[in-house]
């Protein structure tokens, strides 16, 4: 398919350009420019630090924004409205405004790996950039705008690489709600594919519930299952995809609290665990254990009242380690959770 | 094979006494230069004459030849100071480097004698001839000639005089230049296969060869250059001052060898994969290694078979002879900074992957500044010779760590890129501002990023374990004290070494909360243990850690335990090879050491090399599989044990740039 060949044709350029391009900032360029509306910017940049935030709010409420891609799209107004004049002072700026946002949502990882990753490649680029300001602020103010696109064509390629992977006659077991699963399964179908769905309720969230609107919708068979069915269904499920809200550096995974177990489950029943991730998702984090991720509280609501002097731990997310991770599909292509380490020193460093 | 032959046959090493006194680095040069085709350079390269082997009795009348003799004034001017020890005194199967015999038996005098005669000053001195003309050297070329068509042993010793006339460089340790010990030997690998050859084998080869020099010898003689070598194998054989001849086999090996060298020059660009090292099973290389050391080893009783391709010996008795050769300064000597290191090295004052780089990278600095360009010398080849030879030197004091290798080869390259028409302060000066480049870098600045990074993954409450002695670990629980966090640590020791005793020291002396316990407790404190850091000598390029023993021990417990275990070590470090166990390679350390136990007057085990079925092994590192490691901690970040040929390939390209 000629997705496919793009990728692959980028991903050919990116070794022959020794490694350190920005691959899916190649694929946006290739990606049609979405016209986006015009952010009317009201503020003197003088107070860019709240603007920024309110840029991002905007961002986000965009229906099929990823959220570190909001955060881009954020950081490029800010060059927009910047008034320094050389580089250095915008990147400055840049990553003050980036302080700020990340400051906002603490605990938010696709926010903070987005940041990083826009100003990593602005620093990339001001380091090779020997024309004046202006110039290289168009140039970043391009690039900016085209990350828009690259959540669409990241979905789509993952989309394309994972669906390979589903079988006729499947079981799909799913936890979470993940918009890049959801691309995947809706192709997957559109391609006629026979196979059905089983989706956790996902408390708190209840995310299992608009899964299977949107999976149903789509005409595929979904079943919904309690969380701690997981155990009792895995026999009869063909592998386990879940999405990632971040890909840590060990190639473990940051997602919908729940995920771990269902991981731990299937490994051990030895059943395959996709995720779908796209490659802004990758952090510089190595959590070690379940604490040593930021907290992120969510509400919970219980059925039966909560006694007073019951604590209750509502933690949002879990860390799932590389070991029970058999293969992660992203715009870069099919990785090993092991790759993802190589993706990001390449990256990074 | 037959373009290394080719090589290495330009130029015959001036190895012995005999007469050629080759300039002092001469023969490293010379073969240096020989590949380049370049001959010009020492006038008197001479007929470099492979001293080992050949058996074969010279007549007497050749040792007197006139052979192309490079003039003595061409080496250093402290030549003529050199004891000579008179030609006839040497004999040969006095030398030292005969295995079985203890060094003291011969005294030092041998000692002196093999050096004296190495320098081959005395003979040189006695040789009628000065400088070696073209026509001399033809002269002797067909001499050589004739002698082959003799009879199949002149032949022989022909072969055994040219092949290892590039040994012939290396044998002449003390003659300098010569090549990297390891490096050479590895390359020289496929030599030593031919040792074993039958006698008329070798002659068919040693016809061609001596062909081959006969050719290149006339081609040369214009220039004066020692081409016929081949060196006279009889001359040699005959001045078996030569040193270290006891070999009665012959070794064909010492061509590979030279060739070997040759070709590292050569391929230094290509080559950033360091050569696999000596096996010290193999008898014949570890005889020609022997002839070319500085020190005399005596190898250690009742080894144990497994181990048999480390080196091993007698500790203690390196020490005297080193003492007595400390204030000889003259071209073949170390520099007294890096015999002082070297010293530090012997006793065990200067141990860890850290400080012994940075001991050893200052003396080569020292030396360095110190040195000067002999005349008609250039100072890049002079130079990495000269720094091969010290290498060699630190070597025989005990076996290079895995950062000394890496910087050294860092060095290397640094000396070898240098622009030949740099004069030479400027280019002494671009060495010095590089090797403190590479040590502010790679190892301070380096540590500085490690503790940074590591100090985030200790938290309140935690109960740290670590083994042993590790700088880095140190640093890192110093700075996390400093910060305020609340933690405490178990130190785990081992014998023979209880390193960790020092690390226990250092950490109590900042208030820090310790538990002190042996190996044999590990899984039983394990599980009060909340991570594990642990120092590394090294990693390799699948990820195994080679740490100092005990180390896997302690990493296996902890990953059955689910206790993650970070490993921390600077990417300088880091290796190409794999290792799947810890006997391929790994270094022996003093059986000795284990017989004594702390607190007891007798030891259960004293005697023990008197009794043939015990054997005693003290080893001194292991490798620890990458599965038990949970993270490595580099100064690039943190980053899982199967990124480690990430870094290597993305970080280590610079050097080949």
């Amino acid at each position: 398919m000629k997705a496919d060949k793009a990728v692959e044709d980028v991903g050919e350029s990116a070794k022959v350009a020794g490694g350190v391009t920005f691959e899916w900032l190649r694929q946006a360029e290739d990606a049609s420019l979405l016209t986006t509306p015009a952010r009317p910017t009201a503020t003197d940049h003088g107070d860019s630090s709240f603007s920024v935030i309110e840029e991002f709010n905007y961002w986000r409420m965009q229906p099929d924004l990823a959220e570190a891609v909001a955060a881009i799209k954020a950081l490029t107004a800010v060059i927009r409205r910047s008034q320094a004049s050389t580089m250095m002072g915008l990147e400055i700026e840049l990553k003050n405004a980036s302080e700020a946002l990340k400051a906002w949502d603490e605990t938010s990882i696709p926010l903070s790996a987005g940041c990083d990753l826009f100003l990593r490649y602005v620093t990339r680029t001001t380091a090779l950039e020997y024309e004046d300001i202006r110039a290289g602020k168009a140039r970043l103010i391009e690039r900016g705008e085209r990350f828009g696109e690259i959540s669409q064509k990241a979905r789509r390629t993952i989309a394309m690489l994972g669906q390979d992977f589903i079988l006729n006659g499947s079981t799909i077991l799913t936890h979470g709600f993940s918009r890049v699963v959801l691309n995947l399964l809706k192709l997957a179908a559109s391609n006629g594919k026979h196979f059905n769905v089983i989706c956790t309720e996902g408390r708190p969230d209840n995310t299992g519930a608009k899964v299977a609107i949107e999976l149903l919708a789509a005409g595929i068979p979904v079943t919904l299952i309690l969380d701690s069915g997981v155990g009792y269904m895995m026999e009869k499920v063909d592998m386990l995809l879940v999405g990632a809200e971040g890909v840590v550096e060990s190639g473990g995974i940051i997602n919908y609290i729940g995920t771990f177990q269902s991981a731990l489950v299937a490994r051990s029943m030895n059943k395959p665990v996709y995720v779908a991730a796209e490659s802004y998702k990758f952090a510089r984090l190595y959590p070690l254990e379940q604490r040593d991720l930021g907290p992120s509280p969510c509400h919970v609501e219980f059925v039966e009242p909560v006694p007073e002097d019951a604590k209750v731990e509502n933690t949002a997310r879990d860390y799932t380690p590389p070991n029970y991770l058999t293969l992660l599909f992203t715009d870069l292509g099919v990785l090993t959770p092991s790759a993802v380490s190589d993706e990001l020193i390449q990256l990074y460093l | 094979m037959d373009s290394r032959r080719r090589a290495p046959v330009i130029g015959p090493k001036v190895r012995q006494v005999g007469f050629v006194t080759p300039n002092a680095d001469s023969p490293g040069e010379g073969v240096m230069e020989k590949e380049a085709g370049n001959l010009t350079t020492n006038s008197p390269t001479p007929v470099t004459i492979a001293p080992t082997r050949p058996v074969i009795e010279i007549p007497h009348s050749l040792k007197a030849d006139p052979v192309a003799v490079p003039s003595p004034s061409h080496r250093r001017g402290n030549e003529v100071d050199i004891p000579s020890a008179p030609t006839a005194s040497y004999n040969p199967n006095d030398s030292v480097l005969d295995g079985s015999s203890l060094p003291s038996s011969k005294g030092g005098s041998t000692i002196n004698d093999v050096y004296g005669s190495l320098v081959s000053e005395s003979v040189a001195e006695s040789s009628p001839l000065g400088r070696p003309t073209g026509s001399t050297v033809g002269a002797f070329a067909e001499r050589v000639k004739q002698k082959t068509s003799d009879s199949a042993i002149g032949s022989a010793v022909i072969d055994g005089g040219v092949a290892s006339g590039k040994p012939g460089k290396g044998s002449k340790a003390n003659n300098r230049g010569i090549p990297a010990l390891s490096s050479s030997d590895a390359k020289s690998s496929e030599a030593p296969a031919d040792g074993s050859k039958p006698l008329k084998e070798r002659t068919s080869k040693a016809e061609r060869r001596a062909k081959q020099e006969a050719d290149r010898a006339a081609k040369l003689a214009g220039k004066g250059t020692g081409g016929g070598a081949g060196g006279d194998p009889n001359a040699q054989t005959k001045n078996s001052k030569g040193k270290k001849d006891n070999a009665p086999e012959k070794k064909s090996v010492q061509a590979p060898e030279k060739k070997g060298s040759d070709k590292s020059s050569e391929n230094q660009k290509k080559k950033e994969v360091p050569a696999p090292r000596l096996q010290f099973d193999d008898k014949e290389r570890v005889a020609k290694s022997k002839r070319r050391s500085l020190v005399e080893q005596t190898e250690t009783k009742n080894r144990v078979e497994l181990f048999r391709h480390l080196p091993q010996f007698v500790y203690g008795t390196q020490l005297p002879s080193l003492e007595a050769k400390f204030f000889q300064d003259d071209a073949m000597h170390p520099h007294p900074a890096v015999y002082q290191v070297g010293l530090q090295y012997l006793t065990g004052d200067i141990v860890g992957g850290n400080a012994r780089c940075v001991a050893m990278l200052m003396a080569l600095r020292s030396m360095i500044i110190d040195y000067e360009t002999p005349p008609e010398k250039t100072l890049v080849r002079d130079l990495v010779t000269r720094t091969n030879n010290h290498v060699n030197f630190l070597i025989t004091c005990r076996p290079l760590s895995i950062s000394m290798g890496n910087a050294i080869r860092l060095l290397k390259a640094k000396i070898a890129k240098l622009d030949p028409s740099l004069p030479e302060a400027e280019a002494k000066a671009s060495l010095i501002a590089d090797i403190d480049t590479f040590m502010l870098e790679k190892i301070v600045f380096a540590d500085k990023e490690i503790v940074k990074h590591a100090v985030t993954k200790i938290r309140d409450g935690d109960v740290v374990l670590t083994h042993g002695y590790s700088s880095v670990v140190e640093m890192i629980l110093v700075r996390a004290k400093e910060m305020g966090k609340k933690f405490r640590v178990v130190v785990i020791d081992s014998r023979p070494k209880l390193e960790g005793r020092r690390l226990l020291r250092s950490l109590l002396s900042k208030d820090i909360h310790c538990t002190y316990t042996h190996t044999n407790a590990v899984p039983y404190i394990m599980q009060e243990v909340t991570r594990v850091f642990l120092g590394a000598a090294s990693v390799l390029a699948n990820g195994t850690v080679y740490a100092r023993v005990g180390t896997a021990c302690v990493a296996m417990v902890a990953h059955s335990c689910g206790v993650p275990v970070m490993i921390c070590c600077e990417t300088y470090k880091f290796h190409e090879r794999v290792q799947l166990d810890s006997i391929t390679s790994n270094e022996l350390g003093d059986p000795d050491a284990l017989v004594k136990v702390a607190g007891r007057k007798e030891s259960a085990l004293e005697g023990w090399a008197d009794n043939e079925h015990l054997q005693l092994l003290n080893l001194t590192y292991d490798a620890t599989p990458a599965d038990y490691v949970s993270m490595i901690i580099t100064e690039l970040g943190m980053v899982p044990p199967t990124s480690v040929p990430v870094i290597l390939r993305e970080y280590r390209k610079e050097p080949a740039v």
